[in-house]
């Protein structure tokens, strides 16, 4: 059987096990739809938020910018992780305690604000949007390898497996799938990290492999890495980050990100109990931290294996790395793996010295220009797409086909559940926050379902065509939507609990600020609703200001929104005393009814 | 209703304690050990490399569950105390 067809076969199995539990657990009215009738146990709903959580991003992505940044881009692995520390205990039980289905509602009420309720909604899909176009990219690239297509066909597909998928499923077909999902997508995750952290260092533990010795040269496999790529021009996969405060703002905006992302927010009104959503945010941590502590095992392991297997010389203990690095493999005599990536355009070859052998280095570093002159380089001549390298790493280790078919269904997997996640997030706010609640609040259930289901067609629809021109990789991409999410959102939820002196005025301004300062940074370097070419400032460390990435931008956006909103409560009227009220029973654990959107 | 606001209010000041205090250690492992305290931990080998990189990939992780569950159980430890539990 060809490679081809396990593939289909995996990802066709996962598929008919998804649908399936999907028909079963069909949506039968709008509460099932948006918050799968409330009753869903803590540990299956810790298991399913790690699925809606870990999303082409983390799945597909991370490794691989782990792989290309090293310890720089730790910031994913923290950013992503402590954010659930926030949610589990700034927002998550008084959310649910305050038992609405949508983030916009509690805003909306707690603000006693329609404007405030409509600011909330387009953040949230600001944010979302943003978040379904890094789930296009990743899926884009998984389909494109695995059904032989190219970059663009692979994201239309996408595109339309997501929307069946989503449209006829609401929350508890999504919750139920999502479980299934998680299985797939942490076993297709480990089970490569585990025997190539055999073939490396000897242990099968990757989060252990990657501190032990690497087996063929006898040093510690972190040793070898650095020394193989800074031999190569590449900064040290260990190498401390010398802008410190980019590197704490980018992951204070992962944080907040995550505590403020909606979709994950409404994860936690489907358990019973608030201290079911507290013990809830903690599983979903450790089912994700299953797959975050393996990631930086996977990225160092892949990140080896690429280069030795362009300088097979390199694997082994290296005296001289000059003489090591002059025999790179031919580009005739190129493994598989890359004839195979070369078709969906995401490694390109171009020999640039006409030597036929292929050499990978880093020619951005003017540093190492000297040495690459001397060994007759005239340039990197292989480009390999960060994004590709989860997918393409059992291929690169020589695992058997059966390996890489799962990770492909696990990969499908990542995309499907976020993408589905988000887009009834998208769905909910504009059906029922926008369409029931304020332009026509006669709309039967029926009504708001079919509602809520052309918005999630219409949300597919712009994020594909975004995809097509991503403003960066799946992970990056998704990083924007944390920043959006961080800098608009969390500020006014925390403080709606937190602070009963926060009033509509205040929130009103604190969301617009954070929101507007956030897109102005990220637009004024990614372009205009990341149009390509529209950009003022061109994206690069030396002309961001102070050295802040636009994915950095999100924690600055929160610490204003905080600021403005206190100023501005504090110089108009106090909250009315209802409201006080309703800030006293949210942060009460006691009697918290099924989520409803019926208590007006 | 005096006891009910009261007993509420010393239930929100122990609830906001407890946080604050997860807080300093959430801040202290991501923040502190991996990111600015780095350097300094710079002499503490572990596999290859130091403390700080540790921290910034696995140790900090390991530290957020530990957190959240130790926050979960604290509060139902609350909720029982305060008679707010159900």
């Amino acid at each position: 059987m060809d490679q081809f067809t396990i593939n289909i076969l995996f990802v066709g199995a996962s598929f008919a096990l998804y649908i399936g539990i999907a028909i079963w657990a069909r949506a039968g009215s709008t509460k099932d739809f948006y918050v799968a009738g409330g009753g869903v146990h803590p540990i299956t709903n810790g298991m399913a938020t790690a699925a809606d959580w870990m999303s082409a991003a983390s799945f597909i992505s991370m490794a691989g910018l782990l792989a290309a940044g090293g310890y720089a881009n730790s910031t994913y692995l923290m950013g992503w992780t402590g954010g659930y520390v926030l949610l589990a205990m700034l927002l998550a039980p008084y959310l649910r305690k305050f038992g609405k289905f949508t983030v916009p509602a509690f805003i909306g009420d707690r603000f006693y604000s329609s404007t405030a309720r409509l600011i909330a909604v387009v953040c949230l899909i600001t944010a979302s949007v943003t978040y379904v176009i890094g789930q296009m990219t990743g899926a884009g690239v998984a389909f494109s390898r695995f059904l032989e297509v190219s970059n663009t066909a692979g994201i239309w597909i996408a595109a339309l497996i997501v929307f069946l998928y989503a449209v006829f499923g609401g929350m508890k077909g999504i919750t139920y799938t999502q479980v299934a999902q998680y299985v797939v997508l942490i076993i297709a995750y480990t089970i490569p990290a585990v025997f190539i952290a055999m073939q490396l260092t000897g242990n099968p533990i990757p989060m252990f492999g990657m501190f032990s010795t690497h087996t063929e040269s006898g040093i510690p496999l972190l040793d070898k890495l650095d020394q193989v790529v800074t031999a190569l021009g590449f900064n040290a996969y260990t190498a401390d980050v010398d802008n410190k405060l980019n590197m704490v703002l980018f992951t204070l905006s992962l944080m907040v990100g995550t505590a403020g992302l909606p979709h994950v927010i409404i994860r936690f009104f489907t358990v019973p109990k608030v201290a079911d959503a507290r013990w809830s945010a903690g599983w979903a941590l450790v089912f994700i931290a299953l797959l975050y502590v393996t990631a930086p095992a996977v990225g160092s392991m892949a990140r080896l294996n690429l280069m030795t297997t362009i300088y097979p010389d390199m694997s082994e203990q290296v005296e001289d790395y000059d003489a090591a690095a002059s025999s790179p493999i031919l580009y005739e005599d190129r493994p598989n793996w890359i004839r195979s990536w070369e078709h969906t355009g995401l490694i390109q070859f171009e020999d640039k010295n006409g030597d036929g052998r292929i050499q990978l280095y880093n020619d951005d570093n003017e540093a190492f220009t000297g040495t690459a002159t001397e060994r007759g380089w005239e340039g990197n001549e292989l480009s390999v797409n960060n994004d590709i390298l989860v997918l393409a790493n059992p291929e690169i280790a020589n695992l058997p086909p059966w390996v890489i078919g799962l990770i492909a269904a696990g990969g499908v997997a990542a995309a499907l559940s976020t993408a589905a996640g988000l887009l009834l997030a998208i769905s909910s706010a504009i059906s029922h926050d926008l369409i029931k609640n304020t332009l026509n609040p006669r709309i039967s259930e029926k009504g708001e379902m079919l509602a809520a289901r052309i918005s999630m067609g219409g949300a597919i629809l712009l994020a594909t065509y975004l995809g097509l021109n991503p403003p960066g990789f799946a992970a990056q991409t998704v990083a924007l939507a944390f920043g959006i999410a961080g800098a608009s959102l969390f500020p006014v939820l925390m403080m709606g609990i937190f602070s009963k002196r926060i009033n509509n005025h205040g929130a009103v301004a604190g969301m617009l600020t954070g929101l507007l300062t956030t897109l102005l940074y990220i637009f004024t370097y990614l372009g205009w609703f990341f149009i390509p070419g529209t950009n003022m400032l061109p994206n690069t460390p030396d002309s961001w200001v102070m050295g802040i990435s636009p994915q950095s931008f999100g924690a600055l956006g929160a610490m204003m929104n905080f600021v403005v909103a206190f100023t501005v409560s504090n110089v108009t009227a106090a909250p009315p005393q209802e409201i006080q009220d309703l800030v006293e029973s949210v942060r009460s654990p006691k009697g918290a009814g099924s989520a409803t959107h019926l208590s007006h | 209703m005096a006891d009910d606001t009261s007993n509420a209010a010393a239930y929100w000041k122990a609830n906001v304690r407890t946080i604050f205090g997860c807080l300093i250690v959430w801040a202290f492992v991501s923040y502190g050990c991996a990111i600015l305290f780095r350097p300094l931990l710079a002499g503490i080998p572990v596999g290859g490399t130091d403390l700080g990189f540790w921290f910034a990939q696995q140790g900090s992780i390991l530290t957020f569950i530990v957190l959240t569950f130790f926050y979960a159980w604290k509060m139902n430890q609350l909720d029982t105390k305060y008679g707010l539990g159900e």
